[in-house]
């Protein structure tokens, strides 16, 4: 394509990403630098059905000016990265010189709000990505293997997951693993243990979750891994079988070879996906156990209180970094890819 | 002959429609956007705010037991998404910090004859929210098996545990304690309620300084942990409706749970046997204090800043007329405690007012409180699943409080 024709096939839609995706990007930045002005405070009589007394109240007069001043609010720099909600360099530092042991040290440092979300994204991306591609694959086979007729029905039932809200795929199963719910209640007779609660404990939580994700995610990768499938070549796979080669063979040799650059694909973006988990903590009520990093930026916002916009666009901007280098592997690898076939 | 017919039905139809368009509180134009918390008795207000405000207005009413969560972000556009708010003593500070709420001074002048003194909330000698109950949270148990095992009502916590261990012990149930324990919110009003038995103090005096990593609330800390390992083991995902629900099955033979309860837990549907064995007491104290381990609540209404006048006044009119209305208290006497004038209180006011009596503290009003609150949904979590002691989780309370109020300027 010459590069002019592709210039005004991508303008439209690249014009669309820096509209929606590049300028909220670099407003929420600009915000991340910012926390809100001084709160002039004021003590005032207050009377409720309780009685009368002085109470303090936040002078709204005094402080609707300073904000006016100050739209954006103080500029605070990087400071808001570097306090306790989000980096925490200072407890970092004083936790490397007063922990005696490097398990201590990791104690201090998981116990903090931003690692410790960190730690559940991680663990939910790294352990949720590498089963759904191989189940995604298996099912996509197995799929692409029955009858015609089939097919049709078979294909809807594999990507209801994928259909069904997040959100309320969620709740149906956090009510169905209750202690009174159906899986739950088969789980306890399965272990013969009456006090047995998925919701329990934070372990249990976490694998809740993970297959949670699995179940969720799954569909996409077996409908990338499906319609991948429609193009292996079947001369090979002709000349295999009259070279007798068994049907794990072809698969092995001719099939996983051919799939290999979309399974990259599905890595990617399952990454990309789970890197940025909110919905299932929220449905199956996780949030006291299990907290991602796109739980801190809702939880900043949808607090009891004003919304916590610097915090917000701080632990946004971690994310993105957050995605940035786990994916760069895989687009090094992608593009190194792209070289040699060229 | 077809247009004739349309013709017809049309007029037909307007007609009636005009026919019913006479609303009891004088509501003429202007829309009624409400947006509440979740709960019977909220519900019941709801339904008096609407017939009130008659057939033809534009009502609509948001039920939403994140009401909190919403009220900022809705209320801050213009014009807001609703135009008035049900508000509590605890939420009313949130929206007076950002100037969501107006003062109803002149409404009130206009239209509040009806009003008792004490339903209006005076700040700084302007009226911001016209309150119509009390609330608080207090004892609850299952009176025929306190009664088989010999177990006296506990009035302190001590007695409570000592009762659901008892209970446990029977084999009647396998956890007999429930209280609203869910990680967030509720869990963070747990902790408010029995710090406060304790005597603590949240804030240095006359500061935005926090103090709850004392000794008070390390006993407050163990105290919840020892309600938890009677509870189900499930406590962190149990709010206020769902540890109701364990009450209505019969699973739970004592909890502490809103006053406002009753008016799902003692109505006609569910298990009447157990409807039939449910009894109120006063909520406990803790500790050897004298103060119930419990905090006083009004709810009443608020009408947003960022709306016309005329949605605030059909809306304050719609609203006032419920806040107001004898007939409705007085058909629903248990489902709450109004504030309502000629209003004679049901049996169920008993814990409200015994708490008042021994000098329950109000929830605190501060602008700060509520980042407190924050900080205490999220990070008491590990310390009562065992994995952190009470002080850890303390000082991780108090360091997220801090680095929240720094960002939000009181610090």
């Amino acid at each position: 394509m010459p590069h002019r024709t592709f210039f005004w096939f991508f303008f439209p839609s690249g014009l669309a990403m820096l509209l929606f995706i590049g300028l909220p990007i670099i407003s929420s930045f600009f915000q991340s630098l910012h926390i809100e002005p001084e709160q002039i405070l004021m003590e005032v009589e207050k009377c409720d059905p309780f009685g009368c007394k002085t109470e303090t109240k936040v002078d709204i007069e005094a402080t609707t000016k300073l904000q006016e001043e100050q739209p954006l609010g103080r500029f605070n720099g990087l400071g808001t990265y570097g306090d306790r909600n989000h980096l925490a360099l200072n407890e970092i530092k004083e936790a490397w010189t007063n922990s005696s042991s490097i398990a201590e040290f990791t104690d201090i440092l998981l116990n903090l709000p931003f690692y410790k979300a960190l730690l559940f994204t991680l663990t939910f991306c790294f352990a949720v990505t590498p089963p759904v591609v191989v189940l995604g694959f298996i099912v996509a086979l197995s799929v692409n293997t029955i009858t015609k007729s089939l097919k049709g029905p078979t294909i809807f039932g594999v990507i209801l997951p994928m259909i069904v809200t997040p959100l309320i795929g969620s709740l149906v199963l956090f009510w169905m693993i209750d202690a009174k719910g159906i899986l739950g209640s088969f789980i306890q007779f399965l272990f013969d243990d009456p006090n047995l609660s998925l919701k329990s404990s934070s372990q249990l939580t976490w694998i809740t979750l993970i297959i949670y994700g699995i179940w969720h995610n799954t569909p996409f990768a077996f409908v990338v891994f499906y319609a991948a499938l429609q193009t292996v070549p079947q001369d090979p796979i002709e000349a295999a079988i009259i070279d007798g080669a068994s049907r794990y063979e072809r698969v092995r040799h001719i099939v996983i070879p051919h799939l290999y650059p979309v399974a990259t694909f599905i890595i990617l973006i399952c990454l990309m996906d789970n890197f940025r988990v909110l919905e299932p903590i929220i449905g199956f009520a996780a949030e006291g156990v299990a907290q991602s990093l796109s739980w801190m930026i809702y939880n900043d916002l949808r607090s009891e209180n004003k919304m916590l916009f610097g915090s917000a666009g701080a632990t946004s901007m971690l994310t993105i970094i957050g995605v940035a280098i786990l994916l760069t592997p895989v687009l090094i690898r992608t593009w190194r890819e792209f070289r040699t076939e060229r | 002959m077809k247009k004739l017919l349309i013709a017809l039905l049309f007029t037909f139809v307007s007609t009636s429609a005009y026919a019913g368009g006479h609303s009891p509180c004088g509501v003429t134009d202007g829309s009624i956007k409400i947006l509440a918390n979740e709960f019977t008795t909220y519900r019941i207000f709801m339904d008096e705010v609407k017939s009130c405000a008659g057939p033809s207005a534009d009502f609509s009413v948001t039920h939403s037991v994140d009401h909190n969560k919403l009220q900022v972000a809705a209320l801050s556009a213009n014009p807001a998404e609703f135009s008035a708010k049900l508000v509590t003593n605890g939420s009313i500070t949130t929206l007076m910090n950002d100037n969501l709420i107006r003062p109803l001074d002149d409404l009130v002048a206009k239209y509040g004859s009806a009003l008792q003194d004490n339903q209006k909330i005076v700040i700084d000698g302007k009226i911001y929210a016209i309150a119509f109950m009390a609330n608080a949270q207090h004892l609850w148990y299952r009176e025929s098996i306190l009664n088989d095992l010999g177990i006296a009502v506990p009035s302190t916590y001590e007695e409570v545990i000592a009762a659901a261990e008892k209970i446990k012990a029977s084999g009647k149930m396998a956890n007999p304690y429930a209280g609203a324990f869910k990680s967030g919110w509720n869990l963070g009003q747990e902790f408010v309620n029995m710090y406060l038995g304790h005597g603590g103090d949240f804030f240095k005096a006359g500061t935005a300084e926090v103090s709850v990593n004392n000794a008070k609330g390390v006993a407050a800390l163990n105290m919840l942990k020892r309600l938890t390992e009677v509870s189900n083991p499930d406590f962190l995902t149990q709010d206020t409706n769902a540890v109701k629900e364990e009450w209505e099955s019969g699973n739970v033979a004592l909890m502490h749970v809103w006053n406002s309860g009753a008016a799902s837990l003692l109505d006609d549907e569910g298990d009447q046997a157990i409807k039939a064995d449910t009894r109120l007491a006063n909520s406990p104290t803790v500790g050897g204090g004298s103060k119930p381990a419990t905090t006083l609540w009004w709810d009443g209404f608020g009408i947003a800043t960022n709306t016309s006048d005329e949605n605030a006044e059909a809306s304050f009119r719609a609203l006032l007329g419920a806040a107001t209305s004898t007939e409705m208290a007085n058909a629903n006497p248990n489902a709450t405690i109004w504030l309502i004038d000629g209003y004679s209180p049901g049996d169920t006011a008993g814990p409200v007012v015994d708490a008042a009596n021994r000098g329950a503290t109000p929830y605190p009003s501060l602008p700060y409180m509520s980042l407190l609150h924050g900080a205490l949904s999220t990070e008491l979590v590990e310390f009562l699943q065992g994995n952190e002691s009470a002080e850890k989780a303390l000082a991780d309370v108090e360091a997220a409080y801090v680095a929240k109020a720094t960002e939000q300027g009181f610090l």
